[in-house]
């Protein structure tokens, strides 16, 4: 098979984005719009053929789908070992991400007509749209790390234009930079693990050789942890989360396709990517990681129990989920299609969640279309009013909850079946978070469609169904997420890349689904009715608990303290103070002792003629005493 | 006639031009002729190089050519160029070219003015050509007396205080420069001022080295802003007018680099292994240290003087880690860092011709009242932040990669600082965008202001497409510069066998 044509997956986007870059603003919006949508339908279409031909194809000898490259050339030499490479590479998971990334930005560029309608910029956001998807399918083809590496700045600067697409609005802008600085910070550490793994390693592909990697020993760790806190800083873990809840300031559908689906799993991407690596040669450091995920995916999930603002819960609900994906990754003690169930079920939650994260954040955007306002106050008795944004919502909420038959259950029950497997206890506190998500996802649904109609808000503008621009992405990938979870996602992608068969776990299964279940019971008692008596009597029971959760433990301050106060004002401004006031000050005072030497000197040259006769007879008579003297 | 010898032939006739010329027309004609000229040569230059050595050339410098016009001190004008002359070629032979453009409008006494900044591309043209020790310094000097005037009569801002500070300064520098050189002379026991005759007979005492090798590392390495003697460049960049700072910045600081490459190091090797480390060090801290500056800064130009401290020591930063890598990264650091910081002080000048003021306090929202001059700005400004497909990228990526082969402690500790500044000169690029490109519009003046005009839209599209060109399509430039690096570094490499 041919596989040439996959470079036009690249390719279009990018000749997308400097036509409409160049030439957008003289465009009418319903053309520059059908340009680039046409073209991610392109790029979609060859992605799924790819994916069909690719695994179509069969696999070869020893039970894997082959890597293909189609492209590699060199692109900037360094050594004669050390290069960097631009090129495609086919395999499972890279052909797996082209469907995830290829869906999504096609169901948000379609959805942006609607939701974007008549928006000053329209030809501009369109246009970062394709950024994005092209840096974005750049970043999952990457065949060697610093492509990966080149591909993930681009995807952080596509983000920041986006995020601050509202570029009049102070907190968008705000927002806009906090995230790139926060994600640079964390690409530091990536940077100087591929630095590490370059050096050590002799090359920057996915596959040196062993006894180099041998020969590394203990820095082949260093390296891949420095490389995961770039991944962690880009999948929001904790404590480089921060930047996500604020990104939400873009619009939301941009929320959607990069702060959901796509850019924020890259993180998972990564280490999926190394995972060979990580679990022949750093095993301890892929456990860390789990823990790590545990303890971020506890802590969005509870700061998610309390939010107001719709589109914080999803982020906070999204921080929540990559960290599973992180956790089933982590857990993986070997790499055989057993012992690395979390390698398969980290990856099969990444293509689920998209989907209907994806759901979420559109119909949560045909909620904000419809009442101009990302409140809860300002929701309440939405159902009436739009029914498919209402029952698309909940099929998504059902899923994300854990539900069969829909796509979340299956990977999430792989999830924690891998964690089970790996240990008990993370596997409780695993199906507890899993708890909580289905608990705080109900409260957010009955919030919007339920409970307490603002009828004021209302009366005055009546909440209208989106249309069909929008409404038609919410059904699509409301099915997807009825179907998804039959996939028989293990003959795709695995550990070794041998076809393992999903099975459930029936005592795993049956547990998260009582305690999914058992959540959502809560949820609508507590939430459901039009008094909530439970809840406030709740919040004002734990008061400081709930206000420190809204406050998202502070971690926002305790951020803003390091980078205004420390960074600010006590390493910058005392540096610049030194500059101006030391080292100017030392230049400035060797030209002053000049000048007040030299005028010091001037008063001998005074053209007196009486000056220079009492000078000569000084000199004349101190030459004489010398003279005497001696 | 030498295609080199152009290089000064050109701005000798363009001077002689300007002198007759009567008219502002006739000015600008024999600019743009000139100037355009001077750009094409280079780009001829860069082709006609890349060719020969594809032919299989391997002389270190092609187009050599040689005068004597000093006997008693075998002082010649000696000519000839490697890949990374050339590409310094290059690049001067853009900034001067949209250089013209970006002063277009500038006034008054614009026919002097041109005067001088002809002289001045001289000058720079010069000393990339030169390879005898005299000559270079002669030309470096020509290169720095314009300046002065350039900055004391166009300048803005306290003006005569800057030009005086930069022109003391340079010249302090170029004080210890001579000793240097004739350090190198009469150690050398050579018959010639020729660099490259003098590195082939390698035979400087190693204690003289100790003595000059600090003194000419020295003396090029203030053009360099080397820190502590950095503190000429905001200044001088704050005061100049825009095609100045832009030529400034943009070449003349690169004539420090590249001095301290090929003079210092290429010439006394054993000194450069023994003594390297303390420059290293001072370099390290200008990477930092420019770029934590920046950070507070208010003035537009001054937070690009630091930014150039911090990049322009990122220089000689990579240069001392002397390996192969980092070298050519340095060269490419020189070439990516000419391009966008003239495209900043171009863009900085046209900004501040408008609003009458480069405080960033006092302007906001001009993305909706410029959009063309904001849109370059981003960019430059993702530039410089080393944004992938723009030049910042592949010449740090090839300075971190170069570093980190260095396997001590020592080395690895300074690389590893130097990487902090790509997080930095995000938080300051990113601090001034937000600021004076969005938000709304908050001063009702800047409501009337109007985008770039023709010949301001020019240069800056010519300077975009450079930087992107650059970072796009490095390896051709990656390659010209590797043999001529794998030569100058040949008698270190020797050396640590």
């Amino acid at each position: 098979m041919d596989y040439s044509y996959t470079i036009l997956i690249l390719l279009l986007p990018m000749l997308s984005f400097i036509v409409l870059g160049l030439a957008g603003m003289r465009m009418q919006h319903k053309v520059a719009g059908a340009i680039g949508t046409a073209v991610l339908g392109i790029v979609a279409v060859l992605s799924y053929a790819t994916a069909y031909f690719y695994f179509g194809n069969g696999r070869s000898a020893d039970g894997t789908y082959e890597k293909l490259m189609p492209y590699n050339f060199e692109w900037l030499p360094f050594t004669s070992n050390l290069h960097i490479d631009l090129g495609i590479l086919l395999d499972p998971i890279s052909v797996m991400m082209l469907i995830v990334i290829s869906t999504v930005s096609l169901m948000v560029h379609i959805y942006s007509f609607g939701y974007m309608k008549g928006e000053k910029g329209f030809q501009r956001y369109y246009a970062f749209l394709s950024l994005f998807t092209f840096s974005m399918l750049g970043l999952v083809v990457a065949t060697n790390i610093f492509q990966m590496y080149i591909f993930w700045e681009l995807v952080g600067v596509s983000s920041y234009l986006l995020i601050g697409f509202y570029y009049t609005k102070p907190e968008a802008v705000a927002a806009s930079k906090k995230a790139f600085i926060v994600t640079r910070f964390a690409d530091l550490g990536f940077l100087i693990g591929i630095l590490i793994y370059g050096y050590y390693a002799g090359t920057f592909t996915f596959e040196p050789e062993t006894q180099m990697l041998i020969a590394a020993g203990g820095m082949m760790p260093w390296a891949l942890g420095l490389m995961f806190v770039g991944g962690a800083g880009k999948s929001a873990m904790f404590p480089l989360h921060i930047w996500l809840p604020d990104a939400m300031e873009g619009p939301t559908p941009v929320s959607a396709l990069i702060h959901a689906a796509t850019m924020v799993v890259a993180g998972v991407y990564l280490v999926a990517r190394m995972f060979p690596i990580f679990i022949a040669y750093a095993p301890e450091v892929l456990h860390w990681i789990a823990y790590l995920g545990v303890l971020t995916a506890f802590y969005a999930a509870a700061v998610a129990c309390v939010q107001t603002d719709i589109k914080r819960v999803l982020a906070f609900s999204t921080i929540s989920q990559i960290a599973f994906m992180v956790v089933a990754l982590g857990v993986c003690i070997g790499a055989d299609t057993h012992e690395g169930l979390g390698y398969m079920a980290g990856m099969f939650h990444l293509f689920t969640h998209a989907m209907f994260k994806a759901l979420l954040f559109l119909g949560a955007g045909a909620i904000i279309h419809a009442v101009h306002s990302n409140e809860m106050s300002a929701m309440g008795g939405l159902r009436k009013y739009m029914p498919i944004t209402h029952i698309t919502f909940l099929i998504a909420c059902l899923a994300i909850a854990g539900i069969p038959p829909f796509s979340g259950f299956f990977s999430k029950d792989e999830i924690l079946a891998a964690c089970f497997q790996f240990s008990p206890v993370v596997g409780w506190m695993m199906s507890i978070i899993a708890g909580m998500t289905a608990f705080y996802m109900f409260r957010l649904y009955y919030g919007i469609f339920w409970g307490k109609e603002n009828k004021e808000l209302h009366a005055h503008h009546t909440p209208h169904e989106a249309p069909l621009s929008m409404s038609f992405p919410l059904m699509f990938l409301a099915a997807v997420t009825c179907v998804s979870g039959f996939i028989p996602f293990g003959h795709f992608v695995s550990s070794n890349g041998q076809a393992y068969d999903i099975h459930l776990n029936a005592q795993v299964a049956i547990t998260s689904v009582c305690i999914a279940i058992v959540a959502i019971v809560l949820a609508t008692f507590m939430y459901m009715k039009e008094q909530q008596p439970v809840a406030d009597k709740l919040a004002a029971t734990f008061k400081t608990l709930h206000r420190a959760a809204y406050r998202r433990f502070y971690m926002d301050e305790i951020w803003m303290f390091v980078t205004k106060k420390i960074i600010f004002r006590c390493i910058s401004t005392p540096l610049a103070w030194f500059d101006r006031h030391a080292v100017d000050q030392f230049f400035n005072f060797t030209a002053w002792s000049a000048n007040a030497s030299a005028d010091e000197v001037r008063g001998m040259q005074s053209g007196k003629i009486q000056s220079y006769c009492i000078w000569f007879l000084i000199g004349a008579l101190a030459f004489t005493v010398m003279l005497l003297l001696v | 006639m030498n295609i080199l010898s152009f290089f000064v032939l050109i701005p000798l006739l363009m001077l002689l031009g300007l002198w007759l010329s009567r008219s502002l027309n006739q000015v600008r004609g024999v600019m743009v002729v000139g100037s355009s000229a001077l750009l094409l040569l280079s780009i001829y230059l860069t082709i006609d190089y890349l060719g020969l050595r594809s032919a299989g050339a391997t002389e270190e410098m092609l187009y050599t050519d040689s005068y004597m016009w000093y006997a008693p001190l075998h002082i010649c004008y000696s000519i000839g160029v490697d890949g990374i002359s050339v590409a310094m070629l290059l690049l001067s032979g853009i900034i001067v070219f949209t250089g013209t453009f970006a002063s277009w409008k500038l006034k008054p006494l614009t026919k002097e003015y041109f005067l001088w900044f002809t002289l001045l591309s001289l000058g720079v043209f010069g000393f990339f050509i030169s390879t005898d020790l005299f000559t270079m310094f002669m030309f470096y000097e020509v290169a720095l007396i314009p300046m002065y005037l350039l900055i004391g009569v166009w300048g803005s801002g306290r003006k005569e205080y800057s030009a005086m500070k930069l022109t003391l300064m340079l010249m302090g520098a170029s004080a210890f420069l001579l000793c240097g050189i004739l350090g190198i002379y009469y150690g050398s026991g050579a018959q010639t001022m020729n660099v490259l005759e003098i590195a082939a007979l390698h035979n400087i005492p190693l204690d003289l080295q100790r003595i000059f090798f600090p003194l000419t590392f020295l003396g090029f390495g203030v053009l360099g802003a080397l820190f502590p003697f950095h503190t000429w460049s905001p200044d001088g960049h704050a005061s100049a007018p825009t095609a100045v700072s832009m030529l400034h910045a943009g070449v003349l600081m690169k004539l420090g680099g590249y001095g301290c490459f090929r003079v210092a190091m290429y010439l006394m090797p054993e000194a450069t292994q023994e003594l390297g480390w303390i420059f290293l060090v001072l370099t390290t801290i200008s990477v930092v240290y420019g770029a934590f500056s920046a950070v507070v800064q208010t003035d537009l130009k001054y937070i690009n003087a630091y930014s150039s401290v911090s990049h322009c020591g990122l220089v000689l930063f990579a240069l001392l880690m002397m390996t192969r890598t980092s070298c050519t990264g340095a060269i490419l650091q020189m070439l990516s860092h000419g391009l966008m910081t003239a495209l900043f002080f171009a863009l900085i000048g046209m900004i501040y011709g408008r609003t009458h003021t480069r405080d960033i306090r006092e302007m906001s929202g001009l993305m909706k009242i410029m959009p063309f001059l904001s849109v370059g700005y981003v960019i430059a400004g993702l530039a410089n932040l080393g944004l992938p497909g723009l030049s910042g990228f592949i010449a740090e990526m090839t300075i971190f990669v170069g570093s980190f082969e260095n396997a001590d402690t020592f080395h690895r500790v300074c690389t590893i600082i130097a990487c902090t500044s790509i997080v930095i000169t995000a938080v300051y690029i990113l601090r001034v965008v937000g600021k004076i490109l969005f938000h709304t519009v908050k001063n009702p003046h800047h409501l009337e202001l109007t985008d770039a005009t023709w010949d301001e839209r020019f240069a800056v599209i010519c300077l975009i497409i450079a930087v992107a060109g650059l970072g796009m399509a490095p390896f051709w430039v990656s390659d010209m510069l590797h043999d001529s690096v794998n030569t100058i570094l040949s008698a270190h490499l020797s050396i640590l066998k």
